[in-house]
């Protein structure tokens, strides 16, 4: 019958130290190899338990160690299982963390920005902190914020401004949201149609239509700062279209946008199908600006504490694992398939390792194009409702301070963070510069009047 | 050689013709032109075929075809929520308009019914459909997005409400217009409201009805489409709008092909039923 099978000598294995693995080398690999799954982890809460108690039992490590090479390890833990109760304790550590679902559902749109949420579900980020997330693929903005108030999704992939505008209840109902994660900072472009390659100064683009992902975006803030410092006014002298990003080349194509101030994949994409070229990237506007965000409810940070904290470990360690350069060319390969961004990896990979066509016969350069790092400083919080307010989205007041540390959980991050082995930043706040103008978090209201040109 | 057989013979080879010629025009149209500029080939390796090879943003037939048939040989793939073969979207779309559509059969019919046999409800009701009927469905989709709390829900909720008119419309038109001789005969046979509505009125109206039902069904189809573009998750209207995204235009051809084929099935389903319920008078 089974013939093929060998029989004999050969189902001799050669065995290792510890007679559990086939050969020395697969014994030495599952010592070293990183516990990367929730077994594993299980494993090692299992290991931890059973060491506390092997010495409480024999306190002096002397001891310990007679003890343990005169009747073997398994051997001495299976003894002591039977006085003491070790699942259970074991459990109990485990459970410590233990998320009150694990099968979630985080919504994103399909761009670069959202590559760590992406990314962190092909990779197996979720799944070594147990969690079994579906990451959905959404139309539109408008769209992924009703799933996420409707608690369709536990979480979602938002632009940094919405959490915010959704908080103050601007285009919304008020419903609280967090920003407990950054996602990427910059990689964004103004990218212009190819016919406009001549009007490289943004003061000859009025009249032009150009088109922005959502009206609370940093997209439009940022378009709207370089316009406006420009002398462009950017509600009178030109048009500004919400337009979803995947919608963005077709309509650049058709015509019906001169250009847009829109996120990757998008950009490059124009450049790629020969009908744009790549005017700037957003970083020369603010070099270091954050763009997405993870975000999600304070409703369901208060009923899923755990899933939440895991949830965020998860994010937190695939953004550290995108941050690395080096790492890029695999992140590109594992989200360009039809389930998540779908898209040409060569197009992900100019992106992603910042070596791009321009659109007008260049070849450049920019390893900094797209940088990953999950802290959700306060100060960008601020920044992004100076911007509300200097140009009309906010009427009246506003505890700019407050508002912020709501939302932009710094602390929590910070906390997460030393978790999972990263370091986070000294303060929750930082100052930077835009375009040469130097930010302070602590004064929002003069740098709002400090611009000569806004509204109200 | 005679002539009445042969019509539709010679229909079909009139088809043929036209799609032939079609088909080699567009081949023709899309094919690639003389290559593009010149270009730096460290540069012209990051860019795409349409900019390097000067090739038509729009794929030829060959292209679809191949294309059609990789769809063809794997319709049922899943791989993971966001990929999922053509089969299983146009199974999505069909049960969401299927679910929808039986809704709106079960309030359509009965209230037509009561629009049909009372003039008073008729005048009553009047105002309210004339005002709902010409409103678009998608229009009701963030009204049912922020209601019904449930994007699914909100995708039936709308084909519901766009299969919702013609159906009572043409059911109450039919049952109105059921001939007065033969009210009058059931009434001197004394016969009871229930039996009349189902013996009588029903099918003399039934050819009225599933012409109704065949408009509905039509534009359901067509709603569920956009729907799903909006909605997204699964659905052939989201297979469109993924291809979209990546602006795979090959994808979308047969996609519209597709759509367009079920809508044919469905009517004619339909249209058979209608068949099927008539009778000569």
């Amino acid at each position: 019958m089974s013939s093929n099978k060998p029989t004999g000598p050969y189902t001799m294995k050669p065995g290792c130290s510890c007679g559990a693995h086939a050969s020395q080398g697969e014994h030495d690999r599952a010592c070293t190899v990183i516990s990367n799954n929730a077994a594993d982890d299980a494993k090692l809460y299992g290991r931890t338990v059973e060491q506390a108690v092997l010495r409480a039992i024999a306190p002096n490590p002397l001891h310990r160690r007679a003890l343990l090479q005169g009747v073997g390890a398994s051997t001495l833990a299976s003894a002591i299982a039977s006085f003491f109760p070790l699942a259970a304790a074991t459990e109990a550590f485990a459970q410590a963390g233990k998320p009150e679902k694990t099968d979630l559902k985080v919504g994103f749109i399909p761009i670069s920005c959202a590559t760590p949420i992406i990314m962190a579900e092909p990779m197996g980020f979720y799944k070594k902190q147990g969690l079994n997330v579906e990451v959905v693929k959404t139309a539109g903005w408008a769209v992924i914020r009703d799933k996420t108030i409707n608690k369709e999704y536990d979480a979602a992939h938002m632009l940094a401004a919405m959490p915010i505008a959704i908080s103050l209840g601007l285009g919304s109902t008020a419903i609280p949201f967090a920003v407990p994660a950054i996602e990427n900072i910059n990689g964004q472009a103004i990218t212009l149609a190819m016919k406009h390659k001549d009007k490289r100064n943004p003061k000859d683009w009025k009249g032009f239509r150009l088109a922005i992902p959502f009206d609370y975006s940093m997209h439009n803030y940022l378009l709207r700062y370089y316009l406006a410092e420009n002398g462009v006014d950017p509600d009178t002298d030109v048009q500004l279209r919400s337009v979803p990003p995947p919608e963005m080349v077709a309509n650049l194509r058709a015509d019906n946008i001169d250009g847009f101030l829109a996120p990757d994949n998008v950009a490059q994409r124009a450049v790629y199908d020969g009908v744009g070229f790549i005017h700037m990237l957003s970083k020369e506007i603010w070099d270091g600006h954050p763009c997405c965000s993870f975000s999600a409810s304070r409703a369901f940070i208060a009923e899923s504490p755990n899933a939440y904290a895991a949830l965020l470990r998860a994010i937190l360690d695939a953004t550290a694992y995108a941050s690395r350069a080096e790492n890029r060319k695999e992140i590109a390969e594992a989200i360009a398939p039809a389930n998540y961004l779908n898209a040409p990896v060569t197009v992900l990979e100019q992106v992603l390792t910042g070596t791009y066509a321009d659109g007008l016969g260049g070849v450049k350069k920019d390893p900094a194009r797209i940088t990953f790092d999950p802290f959700p400083y306060e100060s960008f919080a601020v920044w992004m409702m100076t911007q509300m307010k200097r140009w009309g989205q906010i009427k009246g007041d506003i505890d700019y301070a407050g508002v912020a540390k709501q939302i932009f959980l710094a602390t929590d991050a910070a906390k997460v963070m030393k978790d999972v082995g990263l370091a986070p930043p000294d303060a929750p706040s930082k100052s930077f510069v835009v375009m040469g103008k130097t930010f302070d978090p602590a004064k929002p209201e003069d740098y709002v009047n400090s611009f000569a040109m806004k509204r109200g | 050689m005679s002539n009445a057989a042969p019509l539709s013979l010679r229909a079909g080879v009139l088809s043929l013709l036209i799609f032939v010629i079609f088909a080699l025009a567009w081949h023709l149209g899309t094919r690639g032109g003389p290559s593009g500029p010149a270009m730096d080939p460290e540069y012209a390796k990051l860019m795409g075929a349409t900019a390097t090879q000067g090739k038509s943003a729009m794929p030829g037939p060959l292209e679809v075809g191949a294309k059609l048939v990789e769809h063809l040989r794997h319709p049922f793939y899943d791989r993971g929520p966001n990929d999922k073969g053509l089969g299983v979207q146009l199974a999505f779309s069909m049960l969401r308009v299927a679910a929808g559509y039986g809704l709106a059969v079960l309030v359509a019919i009965p209230l037509g019914f009561l629009i049909g046999m009372s003039p008073l409800m008729n005048k009553a009701l009047d105002p309210f459909i004339q005002v709902m009927k010409p409103v678009s469905p998608l229009a009701w989709m963030p009204l049912a997005l922020y209601t019904i709390k449930d994007s699914g829900l909100s995708a039936i909720f709308v084909i519901f409400i766009c299969s919702l008119w013609p159906m009572l419309v043409n059911t109450a038109f039919g049952v109105s217009g059921v001939r007065k001789e033969w009210l009058n005969v059931a009434r001197t046979l004394e016969v009871g409201p229930w039996r009349r509505a189902f013996t009588v009125i029903l099918p003399a109206a039934a050819p009225t009805i599933f012409t109704g039902m065949r408009i509905s069904i039509g534009i359901a189809w067509l709603v569920i489409v956009a729907a799903e573009m909006l909605v997204g998750g699964t659905g052939i209207g989201y297979f469109v709008w993924n291809e979209w995204n990546n602006l795979s235009i090959t994808n979308v051809i047969i996609a519209i092909l597709l759509i367009g084929l079920v809508g044919m099935l469905l009517d004619q389903l339909l249209a058979r039923a209608a068949r099927a319920v008539t009778f000569p008078e």
